[in-house]
Parts: structure tokens; C-alpha cells; sequence
């Protein structure tokens, strides 16, 4: 059952629950961090509208910097300014920033630690028809293997605001991942929220008055943590329990509760809209190889580009929806047993 | 310096070190005392491997001790092989990998600019990285701001590692490409301290748009073995070398008697 503690959507599991892409949530957030903090500055690299940088634009023209189609230049006119003492938000599509400036990013943002925040949008293979260049896959592992770097992959519209609004407070150099298609809203402006803990959003209902012990920890981030949602229920009606975490920061990664969860439970799933390799699933197994090792499967990408199609088709054509997670649950659940 | 590191770039190191002089002692407000103070003017240096010039401006200044030259690329130095910001004091930025400096010191004079700063930008850029996009992407950027609390100083040697500039890849017409992007240039000898200080002065004067001053320089100056060789941008000397530059340096190649005899 959904985690009554945290203030989540009610009508998640409706057909018609409400949709709102991630990156609507970016632009909220921008004007709202640019209202708390007059050092709050937003480059663009010739995709103001599609990243919702424009909202800030609106409110703070003089605060919007346009560098036209030049990533690198992105990257280290942000770094400038936040050596001077602003605090840079950059928007462009993730395939390009972090793709394109990767290095720019780690020498002269990470490595020079000023505190850029990355925001790399359309990520993932949901952008759809755009096809296999424009759909980052590996953006997370780019960003999460930099030292000083924060990685942030926020499940909905609503979350997306939040972590956009306190990566403006950290100090940080931070990347902040968004999708373009409209997802469900998960969580509520109640629900907590804060970078680098995670949370659990589903655990198993009560059976006769009794607790009853999950056999699987689901954990996923990003608007897949729908599905996962969706999976738990699934598989709960079939007589599996699982809890559902919604892992939105993979760097720092929430050992405390990953480690809980792996002695507890003893078997893993992390999903993730992103390579299998080096994201969140390589995060969670390189954690637990050298803490306590447990079966794990893993959601995502298998070593492949993207292509185009819909955005649901492909997520059914790369193994990404609820069905494939209750399959790698019953999976794991195998696996743990022998 | 160099001879006890073991490795680093000898040639664009002494080719500009009459630019760091001039800038370091007579151009720049800059406080050694207090290295953060916010009114000081900035030097952005975007060719990193150039670092021994910069440490010994900095230490000559006053930064840090000058017998922590010597310690340049061992573990455990605040002299990286490139410079780190934070390391040590003096340094603005961290560099090394070509063509993201002239960008950082725009996104600075911007960042600057919005806030009424009265300090002024300075970036060191290698002719070589002007093969770099990221760098023209800057060019671009600061033009069309009109960023005239920005001055960039080319160190134009026509070195780079692995030839002369217009063998490897062409710069020329290098004034007219920068006049293209809106910038006011200057052409100046590298090695004439007048001439440096003079060209600051102009384009401090200038209020219309940023300035380069193209310092036309001799690779490896002050040596003679090493004058105008490519051979030597990224090699430090051995011993004999380093007893023969050093007496080179000290004696104007031959000019005048060394204090260090």
C-alpha cells in the first residue's frame, strides 16, 4: 500500500490521474528559486522554451543569459559566473549538456567546484519520435562517476520543483535530469523532500492485523517510479510483497536505507530510464558488492541506442513498464531463494 | 623549477613572462595580503601548462614563499602540474584542457557587469587553443555582449606541441577574425613592458566592446637554445640545460654580468 505518511497522490492508480512532464517542474522552480535568491541566473543554449527555462525568462529577463547553440560555452560561461558568486542553472537537452561539454563540466565546473547546476532535459527513451541521438541514456553515469557532482533524477512535475529549488540552496555542483513527455504526479507539495534521502513510497498492506515482511525492495527513480508503483500493486494482488523506494538521488546515494533494505529484504530491482550500466543500478550494486551483497536485477537500457517510436511503445519495446518489473521481481525472488 | 619537476612546459612559460610581470606589478589592482578581496581585479589564465609563469608571478609577488617553487608537481604540492582553484591563493581557475578560459572570463565580466562591478577580467589564452570551438563560441559570446570590462592577451608564440600553428592547423587572419566578432584589437610586442601596459591602459579606455591584445612573442625567450623551438613547449631542461638557461636568463644571454655569480 502507498506510504500514507507521505502525502502521495490518491488517484495514482486512476486512468485518467493528472500528467505533467518533469520539466514543467524545472521551470516552476527556477522562478521560485529566482525569487528566494537574486543570485539565481538561467543560461540557455537556444532551447528556452522546450527546457521551461523561458519561465524564468519571463519573470527575470535580465537574470536569462542566451549563448545560442553552444553547449561547451554553456558550461564554462556558467562556471564564470559562478565563480564570480552567482548561482548558474543551464538548460539544454542532455545528449548535448552533459553530453557534448562533458568535459568542460568536470574541469571546470566539478573540478573547479563552483556551483553550476546541470539541468539535462529530454532524457531518457520516452523522448520518443526524436529518435536515438536525442534520447540520453547515459547521462546519469556521465555525471555520477565526476567527484563533487550531485545527481538528482526527480520522479514527477512536483518533485522536479522541489529539487530544483533546493539545488539552488546547495552549493553544489549539481545535475538535475527531466523527461519531456507528461508523467503522472506522483507526490504532493506535502509529500518530503530532500536530496540525498530517498524514500519509501510503497510498502506491504497489512494482512489479518499483522505487518507482513516485503520479499522484494523495488527501487527505481525518475517517472518509471510509476510503473514500479504500479507493478507493487500488481504483484500484491498476486500474494508478492515488495516496498517501492523512490530513489530520486543517486549521488549521494542513501546507503543507510539501501543497506537496511538489503539485510531485511535480501533481493533488488532498480529501474531506471537509462543504460543498466553505470545509473542508478550501478550505484546500488557497486554499494552493496562491498556492503552486503544480494541478489539484484535490473530495469533499464541493455547496452543499446534508442530508436524512434511513441514513448510507450518504446517503453514496452526496451522492457521498461510495470509487467517487466513483476517479471524481474519474480525473477530475483527465484534467485534469492536458491 | 622545471629541472626539479622533472617534466612541464619550458617554452610558453619564459615566452610570457613579461606579460605576467607587467600584469602582476603594474596593470592589475591585486592584493597578495588578502587574495579575496572582492574588488580585485581577476586574471583568468585559460592555458593552463603555462602554470610555472604564473607560480613564480605569484610567488614573486608575495602569494606564497618562493622556495615553494620547488615543490612544482611532487605530491602533496599546492603547485599542480595545471593550476587549481583553491589550491593556492592567487589562483581563479582551474585550467589545463584547452579553449574554456576566454569563456569562464566572460561569464565572469558578465556576472560582473550585472552587479555594477568596477574590477576588470583578465584572461591569458595560447594561440594554439584558439583551434578549440569552445573558445570562438566565447569570442562570439562576449562580442555580442559588448564585454568591455574584458581583456584577453594572446600569447601568439606560433608554437604548440607538435609544430608551428600554421603547419598544424592556420590562425591567421587571427586580427580580423576577432574584428569580425566585434572585439577591438591590439598588436603589441610580448616582450615590451611599455608596450603591455600601454595596450591595458587602451583597452581599459575602451567602453564600446572586449579587447584582445595580440603579444607577438618568442617561445622559450631569454634562452638561446631554446628561442623560437616548438621542440621545447612541453619538455622541461635536463641539468646542463637548466645551468645554461638559468645563466642565459641571468646574464641577458651574455649582456650584463649575473648578481648570482
Amino acid at each position: 500500500m502507498l506510504n500514507k505518511g507521505l502525502h502521495l497522490s490518491k488517484e495514482i492508480f486512476e486512468k485518467d490521474s493528472e500528467k505533467v512532464p518533469t520539466r514543467n517542474g524545472y521551470g516552476e522552480g527556477l522562478v521560485e528559486a529566482g525569487k528566494k535568491d537574486e543570485r539565481v541566473v538561467v543560461l540557455s543554449a537556444d532551447l528556452k522554451e522546450s527546457t521551461r527555462s523561458q519561465m524564468f525568462e519571463k519573470k527575470f529577463p535580465e537574470r536569462f543569459i542566451e549563448v545560442g547553440v553552444a553547449e561547451q560555452a554553456l558550461a564554462t560561461i556558467a562556471s564564470g559566473m559562478a565563480n564570480y558568486g552567482k548561482v548558474p542553472f543551464i538548460s539544454s537537452y542532455a545528449t548535448f549538456s552533459p553530453g557534448r561539454n562533458w568535459e568542460q563540466i568536470r574541469t571546470t565546473i566539478a573540478l573547479n567546484d563552483v556551483p553550476v547546476k546541470i539541468a539535462g532535459h529530454h532524457a531518457g527513451i520516452s523522448v520518443g519520435p526524436d529518435g536515438a541521438t536525442h534520447q540520453a541514456l547515459e547521462d546519469i553515469a556521465l555525471m555520477r562517476v565526476i567527484p563533487n557532482m550531485i545527481v538528482v533524477v526527480p520522479c514527477d512535475s512536483v518533485e522536479a520543483k522541489k529539487a530544483t529549488v533546493e539545488a539552488a540552496k546547495n552549493g553544489k555542483p549539481t545535475y538535475l535530469r527531466f523527461a519531456r513527455e507528461k508523467t503522472p504526479v506522483i507526490t504532493s507539495g506535502s509529500t518530503p523532500f530532500k536530496i540525498g534521502k530517498a524514500e519509501v513510497f510503497w510498502s506491504p498492506s497489512r494482512s489479518s492485523g499483522r505487518l507482513v515482511n516485503p520479499q522484494v525492495a523495488i527501487v527505481a527513480c525518475g517517472p518509471l517510479v510509476y510503473e514500479a508503483l504500479f507493478a507493487a500493486k500488481q504483484l500484491e494482488e498476486e500474494g508478492t510483497s515488495t516496498v517501492v523506494v523512490n530513489n530520486h538521488t543517486i549521488k549521494p546515494l542513501d546507503e543507510d536505507l539501501i543497506l537496511n533494505l538489503a539485510r531485511k529484504v535480501g533481493a533488488i530491482v532498480t529501474v531506471e530510464e537509462h543504460q543498466a550500466i553505470g545509473g542508478l543500478g550501478g550505484a546500488v550494486s557497486e554499494f552493496l558488492a562491498k556492503s552486503h551483497p544480494v541478489p539484484i536485477e535490473f530495469i533499464g537500457i541493455s547496452d543499446s541506442f534508442g530508436e524512434s517510436g511513441e514513448p510507450d511503445e518504446l517503453l514496452t519495446k526496451y522492457k521498461m513498464k510495470s509487467k517487466d518489473i513483476v517479471q524481474a521481481v519474480k525473477k530475483v525472488i527465484l534467485r534469492k531463494e536458491n | 623549477m622545471l629541472l626539479v619537476a622533472g617534466s612541464g612546459h619550458s617554452a610558453g612559460s619564459l615566452g610570457m613572462s613579461d606579460v605576467f610581470t607587467s600584469l602582476y606589478f603594474e596593470i592589475m589592482d591585486h592584493d597578495p595580503g588578502n587574495p579575496s578581496w572582492e574588488e580585485r581585479d581577476r586574471l583568468i589564465l585559460s592555458c593552463g601548462h603555462i602554470a610555472p609563469v604564473l607560480y613564480a608571478t605569484l610567488a614573486h609577488a608575495g602569494y606564497f614563499p618562493i622556495s615553494e617553487l620547488l615543490t612544482l608537481r611532487k605530491l602533496g604540492t599546492r603547485l599542480q602540474g595545471h593550476p587549481e582553484r583553491e589550491k593556492l591563493p592567487g589562483i581563479e581557475n582551474t585550467s589545463g584542457p584547452l579553449g574554456s578560459g576566454l569563456a569562464q572570463a566572460a561569464g565572469y565580466a558578465y556576472a560582473a557587469r550585472m552587479d555594477e562591478k568596477k574590477f576588470r577580467t583578465y584572461c591569458i589564452t595560447s594561440d594554439g587553443e584558439h583551434q578549440e570551438g569552445n573558445h570562438w563560441e566565447a569570442v562570439a559570446f562576449a562580442g555580442k555582449n559588448n564585454l568591455s570590462n574584458l581583456t584577453s592577451f594572446i600569447d601568439r608564440n606560433n608554437i604548440q606541441i607538435s609544430g608551428f600553428t600554421e603547419s598544424v592547423m592556420p590562425l591567421e587572419p587571427l586580427r580580423a577574425k576577432y574584428e569580425a566578432f566585434n572585439w577591438s584589437v591590439l598588436e603589441i610586442d610580448g616582450h615590451n613592458i611599455e608596450e603591455i601596459i600601454d595596450a591595458a591602459s587602451h583597452a581599459k579606455a575602451t567602453f564600446e566592446n572586449p579587447t584582445v591584445i595580440i603579444c607577438h612573442t618568442i617561445p622559450g625567450k631569454g634562452v638561446d637554445f631554446m628561442e623560437g623551438k616548438w621542440e621545447w613547449h612541453g619538455k622541461p631542461p635536463n641539468l646542463g640545460e637548466a645551468i645554461e638557461a638559468l645563466k642565459d636568463i641571468r646574464t641577458l644571454q651574455g649582456k650584463i654580468k649575473s648578481e648570482h655569480e
